[in-house]
């Protein structure tokens, strides 16, 4: 009987760890099959009889794609930093307009307030892929009106990236302002302390984890991001990012596979990163009310 | 406040009703504050997204293509774009095909999610600990990397799954996998899109559900097996409603996510320009930008119906967030 028990309470147990064991391939091994095409030659790349690991391990198709000329007059470098300015500058101005803008919904009761934050939640609903053509045509008149191209340059990319990233990182800002007391400003505030100091010396820095998960996130979107960066800098190869410069490894004969894993992974490393760092805020922040603890 | 209560006691002013002004603008500056602070976003917003869903509306009743681009007058044209799109029979294919590809991602990804939330929750910590790290490398890779590598994984001639299933005997899994060519019909592709999708968006679910469980008290547990009742019986009285709020948002959240898929169709099938496999982003794209004369009052058109489609969907989200933005 007891015996019967325990034989059964095993079997659970393996199932539970080989069940546990497929999960983790199947998320795992895609990942792996990049680092090890990235990693091959490319006589073993384009073989009938793939081997699970490599047998020779090369970095040539790393060392290719951070020298070689995709198109000419560019290079990973110019891709990268084009994908860098971009993003980093759509996520600072972002993080210091949602600053303001979750101050303002948080702090002041004002007429139009719901409004806003309705206006926020429809919007962010709304697919960017939907608005593409009016985004294009929209960025092209003002780009005329303006005297200056805005479709086939990083500018336009830049403000389109701002203004998407701002409904998530206002809500998200929005709520670590509300989770700082108002005791603890009036307190100050008695104290003698003015509304500057009161900002920089209570508010700033338990708003700051708050702005720094928000601005993770925004990061990663741009960082990613490929529609926009697609239709706007078709004709202007000098400023692609490096999402979109991904698909010139697919030849019109052939796709070189080894130089695309590479440069693959050179494009996931700072996501990787950023998201060890931000994986938790971002389950509850997306998640906000529906998980408590 | 001390400044204008001594202006306002001031007698010898030399007109009369001033300080009533003045107390009236104090309070009227501090109204003035979360306006400014809203403003600049306010007005990124209005300019990206606000005036372009104004300027998709107007371009879907009227005739815009490269000439209107370039400044011509742009004619008016009723409802003639939706009149066309909806009496179209490619148009319902697409249609069809993205609601049950969609359908077919935001399923598996919620089953597959939630089965594998649990399985962390019972497996010990140090095994939890590393099939989370195992799926936050999934999550994480960029959705362009994760197409690139599901196009070779089953490309054509060097693929690993032909490869595999090659090397497998013929009577479990049939002939002819050497050359077999998923990416050219939508019944092929569209498995390999919803693989590639759910991929990447099952371990959000499953920590999700993850978080969600551990935020279940024990004693409710406890209470339930006192009462008698089984695993299944305890799932359905006690963590299933407790985590209800938790799966609707999710859903919606996979529904909007997985209806606005693009990135991952367009590496897949090799641009925009193969007109079998499309769904209703890459048609929008298709017709507006990539047609012989570029059509952009047509694509807006799509563009308005998608819309409308994915905030009809998300209305239900909508009604709950709202309801706490307000009560905070």
């Amino acid at each position: 009987m007891n015996n019967v028990h325990r034989l059964r309470r095993t079997a659970g147990r393996v199932g539970l760890f080989a069940a546990a064991l497929a999960v983790l391939l199947f998320a795992v091994f895609p990942v792996y099959w990049v680092l090890a095409t990235a990693l091959r030659p490319t006589g073993e790349i384009f073989t009938r009889e793939p081997t699970l690991l490599p047998r020779t391990i090369t970095f040539e198709h790393f060392e290719r794609v951070l020298s070689g000329v995709l198109i000419p007059g560019t290079s990973f470098w110019s891709f990268l930093t084009n994908s860098l300015i971009v993003t980093l500058g759509a996520v600072a101005v972002a993080a210091l307009l949602s600053l303001l803008a979750a101050v303002g919904v948080a702090r002041y009761r004002f007429r139009l307030r719901s409004v806003f934050i309705v206006l926020l939640l429809v919007i962010q609903m709304v697919p960017v892929e939907a608005l593409i053509i009016s985004l294009f045509i929209n960025f092209f008149h003002l780009g005329r009106t303006l005297d200056m191209e805005l479709v086939n340059n990083l500018a336009g990319v830049f403000v389109v990236y701002v203004a998407v990233s701002l409904p998530i990182t206002i809500l998200m800002v929005r709520n670590f302002v509300n989770a700082v007391p108002k005791d603890l400003e009036e307190a100050a505030a008695i104290d003698g302390a003015g509304s500057w100091t009161i900002f920089w010396r209570i508010l700033m820095p338990l708003v700051a984890p708050g702005l720094a998960a928000a601005s993770i996130f925004a990061f990663i979107t741009c960082w990613n991001e490929f529609v926009v960066a697609f239709t706007f800098l078709q004709n202007n190869t000098g400023a692609y990012t490096l999402p979109i410069s991904l698909q010139y490894y697919f030849g019109a004969v052939s796709i070189e596979w080894g130089s695309i894993m590479a440069a693959s992974t050179l494009l996931t490393v700072p996501v990787m990163v950023f998201f060890l760092f931000v994986q938790r805020r971002m389950v509850s922040g997306l998640t906000m009310g529906a998980v408590k603890g | 406040m001390t400044q204008t209560l001594e202006r306002a006691t001031t007698p010898d002013d030399p007109q009369g009703p001033r300080p009533r002004i003045r107390s009236k603008l104090v309070p009227r500056r501090r109204a003035l504050a979360p306006y400014l602070l809203i403003l600049p976003a306010l007005t990124a917003l209005a300019v990206v997204l606000l005036w372009p869903i104004v300027q998709m509306v107007w371009m879907s009743l009227h005739d815009y293509g490269l000439r209107q681009l370039q400044g011509q007058e742009a004619e008016w044209n009723g409802f003639a774009h939706y009149t066309a799109v909806l009496t179209d029979a490619r148009f319902w294919e697409i249609f069809r095909n993205t609601i049950g590809v969609c359908l077919a991602m935001v399923v598996v990804t919620m089953v597959l999610g939630t089965l594998v939330g649990i399985l962390l929750n019972k497996l010990p910590n140090w095994a939890s600990t590393i099939l989370g790290l195992g799926l936050m490398l999934a999550w994480a890779t960029p959705v362009i990397s994760a197409a690139i590598v599901y196009r070779w994984l089953f490309d054509t001639r060097y693929g690993l799954f032909n490869t595999i299933m090659s090397g497998l005997p013929d009577w479990l899994v049939g002939s002819g996998w050497e050359e077999f060519n998923w990416f050219n019909s939508p019944s092929t592709l569209f498995p390999i899109l919803i693989v590639t999708v759910v991929w990447q968006s099952f371990p959000f679910v499953a920590i999700s559900v993850l978080a969600g469980l551990k935020s279940i008290p024990g004693e409710l547990y406890e209470a339930a097996r006192m009462d008698g009742a089984g695993a299944w019986k305890s799932f359905w009285n006690v963590t299933a409603p407790m985590l209800r709020p938790l799966f609707a948002l999710l859903l919606i959240l996979q529904v909007i996510w997985d209806f606005r898929i693009f990135t991952q169709l367009f590496i897949l099938a090799g641009g925009v320009t193969n007109r079998e496999v499309a769904l209703l982003p890459v048609y929008i794209y298709q017709l507006g930008f990539a047609s012989t004369p570029p059509n952009y009052g047509m694509g807006s058109a799509i563009a308005v119906i998608m819309t409308v489609l994915v905030l009809a969907i998300t209305a239900y989200y909508l009604r709950v967030m709202i309801r706490q933005g307000e009560t905070r």
